[in-house]
């Protein structure tokens, strides 16, 4: 007898499961809101908006932030440059000679090539000035393979006051 | 005869393309005639629902994972299955070395056919049913029920391992399968006392079955709709093309035009099922009628019978693609459990309690 209870309890329960999965669905189906994905080329266009914009700890590609004055944080160590696994960065440094006679390195060069990074984050993780940086730009595609090479710094920038 | 075009009656169109043909042909040739339109309205007919289904599957799919869907072919992605077929047309067919060429080139044949020997029995609206069979239901079940031979012989002659375990376990379920659809709509003849679809769907006439019927036609529907699921090797019962285990199951070896076939065919066999479970339970072309309520009855049959049949059908299908986008797939065992443990006693105990409902005249 009490198997007999269980065999019917059990189809029971069994229905009130698959029902409650089906609610679930069904709750889906029939609300169009709830719906995630996003359409990629038209949502570039919204109104008020101009760009697609990604979240803040998206990384698109590297940069490396300049202020008002055209000044940037790096001061050519070569850190980043040891510890991306591609080999997709590297940092061209000049030794230059100060006011008070002692020879200093400098930033000359800091080249990026995006076509052999991996975005691991590396680079910014282990910078010890925090010059460098990941920007929300995803949309890499180019006609021509050695656009990918990017030069970091500005045209005549300087080191930021303050960084050693 | 004159000519005349009622929607609400096909009857007198499809008696003029009939006399007239007579009229003009030796009986021979005019017998042949009515074949040839036949076969070619049907086989349009499939074609355009076949791609529609795709489509409709692709979508509802969609919705119920918080998707879109396809979008870029057409308004709302409408011709997308049409650039798929496209797409499918021109592909290679790639022939297999070690494959027995004969069985494998007559597999998606038979699995077609059966399908397609099924729809001609079907009722879509009044007056336009290719063939009434006094065993139509009979006669449904026994020819859709052949598909499985095509799935076998797919499976045999691919000489390929995932597609024979798959077109064996399709073997094991439609085996196992086929007692429930069968003894769920042996329930419903019971109640109509009658397996003619014409007048199954006459005895609709102030009330469908599932109301009428109402708790062992409710249990047999449900049962018909978990048994019809399975035996088209959809939703949670695709054992026999399980992705994940089986790559594609019987149909791993085939490619372009063939490969569609089987494609087409299972959906169509999910239309079929669901339009004898429109039928039989829920009316077929029969609008919704209350007894009783005249005024009612006469906005419900302002509705053409056609739209009645299709919606129904549409509705059912509906269902088991919600069956197929929200359960995990069975073990074999699980499946196997369903049936004889569960589904089947059940049937058994139902038969009965609507054939006592039936004697003492306990329904509507």
């Amino acid at each position: 007898m009490k198997s007999i209870i269980k065999y019917i309890s059990e189809i029971f329960k069994g229905v009130l499961t698959l029902l409650k999965g089906m609610r679930v669905t069904g709750k889906y189906f029939f609300s169009p809101r709830a719906i995630v994905t996003q359409q990629y080329p038209e949502n570039r266009r919204k109104k008020g908006k101009k760009k697609l914009e990604m979240f803040e700890r998206f990384k698109g590609e590297l940069i490396m932030p300049h202020n008002e004055n055209n000044q940037h944080k790096c001061t050519g160590c070569g850190i980043c440059e040891m510890n991306c696994p591609n080999g997709t960065i590297e940092v061209l440094s000049v030794m230059n000679v100060g006011e008070d006679g002692k020879k200093k390195r400098a930033l000359d060069k800091h080249i990026y090539r995006l076509s052999m990074c991996s975005f691991c984050a590396l680079c910014v993780k282990t910078c010890p000035s925090q010059a460098l940086a990941f920007s929300q730009e995803f949309e890499h595609a180019v006609f021509d393979r050695t656009k990918l090479i990017k030069i970091l710094n500005k045209q005549g920038s300087t080191l930021m006051k303050g960084v050693e | 005869m004159d000519f005349s075009f009622n929607i609400y009656d096909l009857t007198s169109f499809t008696k003029w393309i009939d006399t007239s043909l007579y009229e003009y042909c030796a009986p021979f040739w005019a017998m042949m005639w009515e074949m040839i339109i036949i076969g070619v309205s049907i086989l349009l007919f499939y074609a355009v629902i076949g791609l529609f289904l795709v489509y409709a599957e692709r979508k509802v799919c969609a919705f119920m994972q918080n998707r879109v869907g396809p979008n870029r072919v057409g308004p709302y992605g409408f011709f997308q299955t049409i650039a798929d077929l496209l797409k499918l047309l021109m592909k290679e067919l790639i022939p297999i070395k070690k494959a027995d060429k004969f069985l494998f080139n007559l597999a998606p044949f038979i699995v077609i056919i059966a399908s397609f020997m099924a729809i001609a029995a079907i009722p879509f609206s009044k007056g336009l049913h290719a063939i009434d069979f006094n065993i139509g239901v009979f006669y449904v079940m026994a020819v859709s029920a052949m598909s499985v031979i095509g799935v076998l012989l797919a499976g045999w002659s691919s000489n390929n391992k995932y597609s024979l375990i798959g077109a064996m376990r399709s073997g094991a379920q439609i085996v196992s399968y086929e007692l429930s659809v069968g003894l769920s709509l042996i329930t419903m003849c019971v109640l109509a006392g009658s397996m003619q679809f014409s007048t199954i769907v006459e005895g609709q006439k102030d009330c469908w079955f599932i109301f009428s019927g109402h708790i062992p036609a409710f249990i047999a529907f449900v049962i018909f709709l978990i048994a019809a699921t399975a035996e088209t090797n959809r939703g949670p019962f695709d054992l026999a093309e399980a992705e994940s285990e089986l790559t594609a199951g019987y149909h791993t070896e085939y490619s372009g035009i063939k490969f569609a076939f089987f494609f087409l065919a299972e959906y169509m066999n999910m239309f079929i099922v669901a339009s004898i479970a429109a039928t039989v339970f829920w009316g077929g072309w029969m609008p919704f009628h209350v007894y009783g309520w005249t005024g009612f009855n006469n906005v419900m049959d302002f509705i053409p019978p056609f739209i009645w049949y299709i919606g129904k059908t549409f509705v059912i299908i509906w269902i088991m693609m919600w069956f197929k986008w929200t359960f995990p797939r069975l073990r074999i065992d699980q499946l196997l459990t369903l049936e004889w443990k569960y589904l089947l006693p059940i049937n058994l105990i139902n038969i009965l309690l609507m054939a006592l409902i039936v004697l003492l005249g306990w329904y509507f």
